[in-house]
């Protein structure tokens, strides 16, 4: 069917074929079962889709599957080691950083990413950086704890 | 002595949500599952000519089209479960809700077919490809404008658009007498715009007809799936209630919009029958913007007189309330006996009246979201307060410590009784307030206020608010014109080895039942939190239930699991006395066993729950097992209350409102979980102050929704907040065994009224004595206010 692509998603190498108009948050979730990546909404405005493209926060509802053959992705499934969680999802636990749960991966995925760039940031930067992802449960206020968490955490780990 | 109980216990649900393994519907595979998606009017009003479906018919991959005239004539359409009559007694109108419209579309997005095809993209393609002719007619978006002469018609059968007229409290020329001799009168005209719930996950459902057992299951998005599975088998489709499982697996979020009933529910159902084949239907987020039941949507009046002490003489408040084009689930409660029997507040007015039209329109249904009428309740109440406040040139907080009602605790004082039906349980109004302004530093602020020279203008803004939640005791709010009971369910199940199986009927959709629930089992059976299971969401293993909606599951639903705890520790008391060989009244029940008073003689809970499934040495006469249940039906609704404190600064130049400090002190009672308690206040603030500064449905005046999509509707974002500011304090709940009152609406229904009143005084603190400025505040609005 359409066109092949190999993606290595969390490790691990698929390869197979896809519609040209395939999403990439579609691939993962249904032909791949990766169903912690979430849809919630049409416009790439709500953030729940965010994944990792070759360690940057990208919303897989943007992305074609065919867009991401060659690349390295990780989902919200790829963030524990070796059964331990990352700093970010054990932030959100600590924290209370979530409430339904169904915006928490893209939450965490895009907060992973801005704390590459910015691993000491302010309260502001945290609530700037999370413009492009929308929560209807927590007002924000413990995902921003959560983040501040996972920063401390994620520095004296360093 | 508690182990759990008041403790910020982390939540057990938290680990499959955090490594991607929380299973929501659309989560779901079955084997054979095909999909559904539905063709929807793009019209607000139009009679539908004809639907030609051939050319969609012979799609790639399309399995069945339904359309309106498909659906047999046994199967009814979405039924209203709440009856409020006409002041007159005539019962409200109830026109029909059709799964599938046949010959007229009265809303944008109402369905016109059901296409099902072999994946999601071609049964989008196919529906592209559904002919349907449409005649359009005038439409009419508003409550106040429908009810006019000459306005568009909705149902042939609901003249005017009038569902109904109501009114409640004191007789209006009595209150008219208060207010004619009042020393002052405050008069706004206002709307509480219509807002869009707005869950994260869109509403999914899949039907599945199973031949081998004759058994429908239901996969949905549902806070209650007992309710739906009611609703839908006996008063939709006719299918035998025992014939049916409706599972809510993991609910993103619900906010009231998945308390009800839909068509999709029903149709996914009865079509994977038809084609015996499993289908899902997941809602596009337009698709959520345009079916999901809306809130609020309010065109009120309202005048508060005072008298020369600033006491309030009396209030009367009209207003003219939106229902949308059909009925949904709970509709004509909300505007009624969850709004006006709410217009007392915190106050001791001797005479309220309340009167209210609820009007169809040709727009999407609204029905209760968070808070429920309780939000427009105080809206109406705390703007008049504030703004009085400014008229008399008065302190809002002195206003408000002088109206207070006085303290009663519902146990030595009687429960307070309104002017509009409701007796409060317990409260203690002024130490919310007192509290509130001790955290804003109230003096020092209004120096602040008065020395700003930067070009922005600081306002505060107070709300105290009360709401009534623990919904409800049956025999009361079946008097209302509820057409259910609304108690609650719980099993407490020990297991042979003492472990123990919880099943409730209060449904998760984001609150942390999980564990909140097993901290009260734990510590009320003096076992480890690790042995306690939390089991809801599926009609298959939960006896019944009502779901989780009106602050209710901790009051209700935690108090039948109370209720079956004490069951399970009378028998294992019976049982341990025959192991001690003593009277089971000579026995005491603490951290795990049963000791005989005043000795060293004991039996742990674990060996009582083995005898009880091995009754070998067992009290004669007595059935093995240890499995109870209980139906707990309150015997009041709980009221919590508190004092929401809004600090706002506007920028002159631009109008634009920031939002820089929020303060919430409120007493919900005793509190199981300190941080999900605080994590439900956090949440309802958004929503509260989203409603106040960014959200807001847009109709134009042919019933399209302009702003039906997240590039037009405004969601709030983490950087339109501040961290919030909050406390409690604890003023237990009279009637229920947890003394426990409710968390989940309170910051939604405070919050609003709060920033609003900012606002209003920081244009006055800055010389613009406006009375409104419309919700949502946007930047064009509060400068059109400074610069009329």
């Amino acid at each position: 069917m359409g066109h092949m692509i190999k993606v290595n998603v969390n490790g691990k190498e698929h390869s197979g074929g896809v519609e040209a108009r395939t999403l990439l948050v579609d691939y993962l979730r249904e032909d791949l079962g990766l169903t912690g990546t979430h849809v919630g909404c049409d416009t790439s405005s709500c953030g729940s889709c965010t994944i990792h493209i070759d360690g940057k926060a990208v919303k897989s509802c943007t992305m074609l599957a065919v867009q991401a053959d060659g690349c390295n992705v990780t989902t919200v499934e790829g963030l524990a080691t070796n059964g331990n969680l990352h700093p970010m999802q054990e932030g959100f636990k600590e924290e209370h950083g979530l409430q339904c749960g169904f915006c928490t991966p893209g939450m965490m995925m895009t907060a992973i990413d801005f704390l590459k760039t910015n691993p000491k940031p302010s309260e502001d930067e945290i609530r700037h950086a999370l413009e492009g992802n929308f929560c209807r449960c927590t007002g924000y206020h413990n995902i921003v704890k959560s983040i501040q968490y996972a920063a401390n955490k994620m520095q004296t780990s360093v | 002595m508690t182990k759990y109980i008041g403790k910020s216990i982390k939540r057990v649900e938290d680990k499959r949500f955090i490594t991607g393994q929380g299973r929501y519907t659309d989560d779901i595979k079955i084997n054979g599952m095909t999909h559904g998606y539905f063709v929807r009017s793009p019209y607000a009003h139009a009679k539908v000519k004809s639907v030609n479906i051939d050319a969609a018919s012979k799609m790639p991959g399309v399995i069945k089209i339904f359309v309106g005239s498909d659906i047999p004539e046994t199967i009814a359409g979405v039924p209203c479960g709440w009856q409020v009559d006409f002041k007159n007694g005539d019962t409200m109108k109830e026109p029909p809700h059709p799964l599938l419209v046949r010959n007229k579309v009265r809303h944008v997005g109402d369905g016109v077919a059901f296409v099902i095809a072999e994946t999601r993209a071609q049964a989008k393609d196919a529906a592209e490809n559904v002919d349907v002719d449409y005649e359009i007619l005038d439409a009419v978006t508003c409550p106040k404008k429908a009810t006019e002469a000459g306005a568009a018609q909705v149902h042939a059968d609901a003249p005017g658009n009038l569902c109904f007229d109501w009114e409640l409290g004191s007789p209006k020329d009595e209150v008219a007498a208060a207010l004619a001799s009042a020393a002052h009168v405050c008069e706004l005209d206002f709307s509480n715009q219509r807002v869009v719930p707005n869950a994260i996950e869109p509403r999914s459902a899949i039907g599945h007809y199973d031949s081998a057992y004759d058994k429908y299951t239901l996969y949905t998005s549902t806070q209650n799936p007992h309710l739906i599975r009611l609703l839908m088998c006996a008063f939709v489709l006719g299918i035998p209630e025992h014939k049916v499982r409706v599972v809510g697996p993991d609910v993103g979020g619900g906010f009231g919009s998945k308390i009800f009933h839909y068509a999709e529910e029903a149709l996914v159902t009865w079509s994977s029958k038809e084609i015996n084949r499993p289908i899902k239907w997941t809602a596009e987020r337009s698709e959520s913007f345009l079916t999901d039941a809306h809130g609020r949507d309010h065109v009120s009046n309202a005048k508060m007189g005072f008298d020369a002490d600033g006491k309030i003489v009396a209030l009367q408040a009209y207003t003219y309330a939106n229902l949308g084009a059909y009925l949904s689930t709970f509709a004509p409660a909300v505007p009624t006996y969850l709004h006006g029997t709410l217009m007392q507040g915190l106050y001791t007015t001797p005479k309220v009246n309340v009167d209210v039209k609820a009007a169809f329109t040709h727009t999407c249904a609204v029905d209760a979201y968070r808070g429920a009428g309780r939000p427009e309740a105080t809206y109406l109440l705390e703007r008049l307060l504030d703004l009085a406040a400014l008229e008399m040139n008065v302190d809002p907080a002195e206003l408000r410590f002088k109206n207070f009602i006085p303290p009663f605790d519902g146990v030595e004082q009687e429960g307070y009784q309104t002017q509009v039906a409701l007796q409060y349980d317990s409260g203690n109004y002024a130490p919310v307030l007192e509290r509130a302004l001790e955290m804003v530093g109230y003096d020092k602020f209004r120096e602040e206020q008065a020395a700003q020279s930067n070009g922005k203008l600081l306002g505060i803004g107070f709300s105290t608010y009360i709401e009534a939640c623990g919904i409800a005791p049956s025999a009361v709010v079946g008097a209302l014109g509820a057409r259910a009971g609304l108690f609650e369910v719980a099993q407490v199940r020990v297991q042979p080895t003492g472990k123990v199986s919880v099943f409730t009927g209060s449904h998760s959709h984001g609150q942390g039942h999980e564990t909140t629930f097993a901290q009260i089992v734990a510590d009320k059976m003096g076992i480890p939190i690790d042995d306690v299971e939390i089991i809801h969401g599926d009609s298959d293993s939960v006896a019944f239930g009502m779901g989780t909606y009106g602050s209710r599951s901790l009051a209700v639903g935690g108090s039948a699991i109370v209720n079956s705890i004490d069951k399970v520790l009378e028998k294992g008391a019976k049982i341990a006395a025959h192991l001690l060989e003593a009277s089971a009244d000579d026995l005491e029940y603490a951290e795990g066993k049963w000791t005989v008073k005043g000795t060293d003689k004991s039996v742990a809970f674990g060996d009582v729950s083995l005898t009880a499934y091995v009754p070998h040495n067992y009290p004669e006469g007595m059935e093995p097992g240890l499995d109870f249940n209980a139906f707990y039906d309150p015997a009041n609704f709980t009221y919590p209350f508190g004092a929401h404190v809004a600090i706002v600064e506007i920028d002159k130049e631009t109008g634009e409102v920031k939002l820089k400090r929020f303060i919430a002190v409120d007493d919900v009672g005793n509190v199981i979980n300190p941080m999900i308690v605080d994590g439900q206040i956090h949440g309802g603030l958004a929503q509260g102050i989203g409603q106040a500064l960014h959200e807001g449905t847009v109709y134009d005046d042919t019933g399209q929704l302009i702003n039906g999509s997240y590039m037009d509707y405004c969601m709030p974002r983490a950087d339109d907040f501040p961290s919030f500011e909050i406390d409690r304090t604890v003023t237990p709940c009279p009637h229920n065994p947890l003394g426990v009152k409710g968390a989940g609406e309170a910051g939604t229904i405070g919050s609003t009224p709060a920033v609003v009143n900012a606002v209003i005084d920081a244009l006055w603190k800055g010389g613009f004595k406006v009375k409104d400025v419309p919700m949502p505040m946007t930047p064009e609005r509060v400068w059109t206010a400074m610069n009329n």
